[in-house]
């Protein structure tokens, strides 16, 4: 349904004296999703997460452009398709109630983004009590504020605004930090349902437990490029092929709880070659000489020369 | 129990309106005991040369000027207690009649300038904030900057020269056509004398609501909720119209209404170029033939006016704003 191939995202800025620089935020990432499957989108913050989320809703920075080829049900993404598809055939879960209008009641908003997919207003107020109920959320819910949301109750909220829409392909950007484990846990099963009514979801997340618990597939963001594409039972069966996410996977305090030494490099300075070698325990040589293409794997993808 | 703090928040209000009323008596009664002006000498005028120094005596000892200070202060505490402000000079009046009289006149000049600073204040203000960076956006600018450094008189005679003397469109003064009665005057008449003198009013008012709705529009287009809004297909004029409007809203009336003290400024000298009969020019009048008494009692008023739109914008946050009014609590 969705193929993202080579996208590549940079910003220009202009720092003192005018001088033009471009940050190479996110290089020829690969990713795509089929209709049904939850696929997981990980990576720790400044791995270029979210502005996957924002290229594919038309909703980058005005001094970001981007290349590579983004392909929606066949056809190309192009900004003013994105602008005609976004909130109807692709829909995004926010990551907090910061993201609705703080002085709106939420019932009203959750009706609005109905209307937006070109419900009449009366069969979007219906559309909003059913889909409330099936979250049990109680009528009164629709008069709050968001700000009168508690964790819980704002992430079904959330989950809503898709859910109203007739939207293919769903993007939730972080949808657990900072919330109760039932309430992760929850929110999660919210996902796994729409990917079950026939959806496409991407989960975005940094946290990898949550992601397994119910993506079919998890691709691993690493310095704005995806370095592994592993099936979810790869990563319980050993079978992962880049060493960024063997770390990963053992840094997690149910395994070794070893944390990887260093920090993702900074997108002014990204290492020749591979974006990975400056961190890389199998490092030789030849991995800096060219970026590593993706290449596959065990009915997987990674980007390591050596795997 | 709801009420109680509405209540409270009155109470402190009303203290606090008493203080100053009380703090700006004190202050007035003390600069002007301290002033060259004799009050008898205000009050005779004139004829000062054709009274005798005993007659002057009886004078000062019949309205208690050689009372010591305290002793003044007090008596004259008193009589404003009971609302007697005294007798204008200039007028011939009850400084209440004629306070009365002109803030009704005022307040018409008043209330068209800030409706129409405030309608058309936010209308530039969304158009140019929505379009930021646009040459629209740069023209409303423009000309809002150009007012805001340009000052009132300037602008008042700018207008009167331009629509009165050159175009003739407006009457050249005050706030009726000469030599008709008052009774006589109709609402057109009334309201074709109105129009200058308030339009230039509200022109000082509408550079500072234009800046402030443009740059509150543009923090809210940059907020995560209409990131989301535009993630679910709104369009830019359907984010202002639910989106933008909605949060930029309150400030905007809190700055409406903070902004009556400017206004009531501004019509000083607005009526004293259009010669309009209103409190601000009686205010000229008042000090340059030194009627005390109704200076005195504009001190008061005005001190109540501001006081009073400042009150309305501190209340108008808490009434409006739901994170306010509702505040923490999950009440269905
Ligand atoms: S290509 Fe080399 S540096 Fe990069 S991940 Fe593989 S082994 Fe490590």
């Amino acid at each position: 349904m969705l193929s993202i191939s080579n996208l590549s995202i940079t910003f220009t800025q202009y720092n003192q004296g005018l001088r033009r620089k471009h940050l190479h935020v996110i290089t020829d990432l690969s990713l795509d999703v089929q209709a049904g499957e939850v696929v997981a989108v990980v990576g720790s913050s400044g791995s270029g997460k979210s502005l996957l989320a924002h290229t594919l809703l038309g909703i980058l920075p005005t001094n970001a452009e981007y290349t590579g080829t983004l392909l929606f049900q066949g056809q190309p993404l192009t900004q003013k398709r994105c602008e005609r598809l976004r909130g109807r055939a692709i829909a995004l879960v926010p990551q907090s109630v910061a993201y609705l209008d703080p002085l709106m009641k939420v019932g009203h908003q959750v009706q609005r983004v109905a209307q937006l997919n070109g419900v009449s207003p009366a069969a979007a107020r219906t559309l909003t009590h059913q889909t409330f109920q099936r979250y049990d959320l109680a009528t009164n819910t629709q008069r709050r504020y968001p700000f009168q949301l508690s964790g819980g109750m704002a992430r079904r909220v959330l989950v809503s605004t898709a859910v109203v829409t007739q939207a293919d392909l769903v993007i939730a950007d972080e949808p657990t930090p900072g919330l109760h484990p039932d309430v992760v846990r929850e929110a999660l099963t919210h996902l796994r349902e729409l990917a079950e009514a026939g959806r496409g979801v991407i989960l975005i997340t940094h946290d990898i437990e949550a992601a397994l618990q119910i993506a079919d597939r998890i691709a691993v963001f690493y310095a704005g490029t995806t370095v592994e594409i592993a099936a979810a039972q790869d990563f319980s069966t050993g079978r992962l092929r880049h060493p960024y996410t063997q770390a990963l996977w053992r840094s997690l305090p149910k395994n070794d709880f070893i944390p990887l030494p260093g920090n993702q490099p900074n997108p002014e300075q990204l290492p020749e070659g591979c974006l990975f070698s400056d961190r890389c325990p199998w490092v030789t040589p030849e991995c800096t000489a060219n970026r590593p293409a993706l290449r596959q794997i065990n009915n997987g993808w990674v980007r390591c020369i050596h795997a | 129990m709801r009420l109680n703090p509405i209540v409270r928040f009155a109470g402190s209000k009303l203290l606090r309106l008493g203080l100053l009323l009380l703090a700006v008596a004190l202050f007035t009664f003390v600069l002007l005991s301290l002033s060259p002006i004799d009050p008898i000498q205000a009050y005779v005028g004139a004829d000062m040369m054709l009274i005798s120094p005993e007659q002057q005596e009886l004078i000062a000892q019949r309205w208690g000027l050689d009372q010591p200070f305290l002793a003044r202060l007090w008596d004259w505490l008193g009589q404003l207690l009971q609302g007697n402000l005294g007798i204008s000079m200039v007028f011939n009046q009850p400084v209440i009649e004629v306070l009365a009289n002109r803030f009704q006149a005022s307040l018409q000049m008043l209330a068209i300038a800030w409706l129409i600073s405030g309608i058309l204040g936010l209308l530039l203000g969304i158009a140019s904030g929505a379009l930021e960076g646009s040459w629209i956006d740069r023209a409303i600018r423009l000309y809002a900057y150009t007012l805001a450094s340009s000052p009132t008189f300037w602008v008042a005679l700018l207008l009167l020269i331009v629509f009165s003397v050159s175009l003739k469109v407006t009457p050249i003064c005050c706030a009726a056509p000469p030599g008709v009665l008052t009774e006589d005057v109709t609402i057109w008449q009334h309201l074709h004398h109105l129009l200058l003198p308030a339009l230039t009013l509200s022109i000082i008012g509408i550079a500072n609501i234009t800046l402030h709705t443009r740059q509150k529009l543009i923090e809210v287009l940059h907020s995560d909720y209409v990131l989301f809004a535009q993630a679910q297909g709104e369009r830019l004029w359907g984010i202002v119209r639910h989106h933008g409007f909605r949060n930029i809203l309150l400030p905007a009336l809190t700055l409406q209404f903070a902004s009556l003290s400017e206004l009531f400024g501004g019509s000083v000298l607005v009526e004293q170029v259009f010669a309009y009969p209103g409190l601000g020019e009686a205010t000229v009048q008042a000090a340059l033939r030194s009627d005390v008494p109704l200076l005195v009692g504009i001190v008061f008023f005005s001190a109540l006016f501001v006081y009073i739109g400042n009150t309305i914008a501190d209340l108008s946050y808490p009434i409006i704003d739901p994170r306010i009014r509702l505040g923490g609590n999950l009440e269905p």
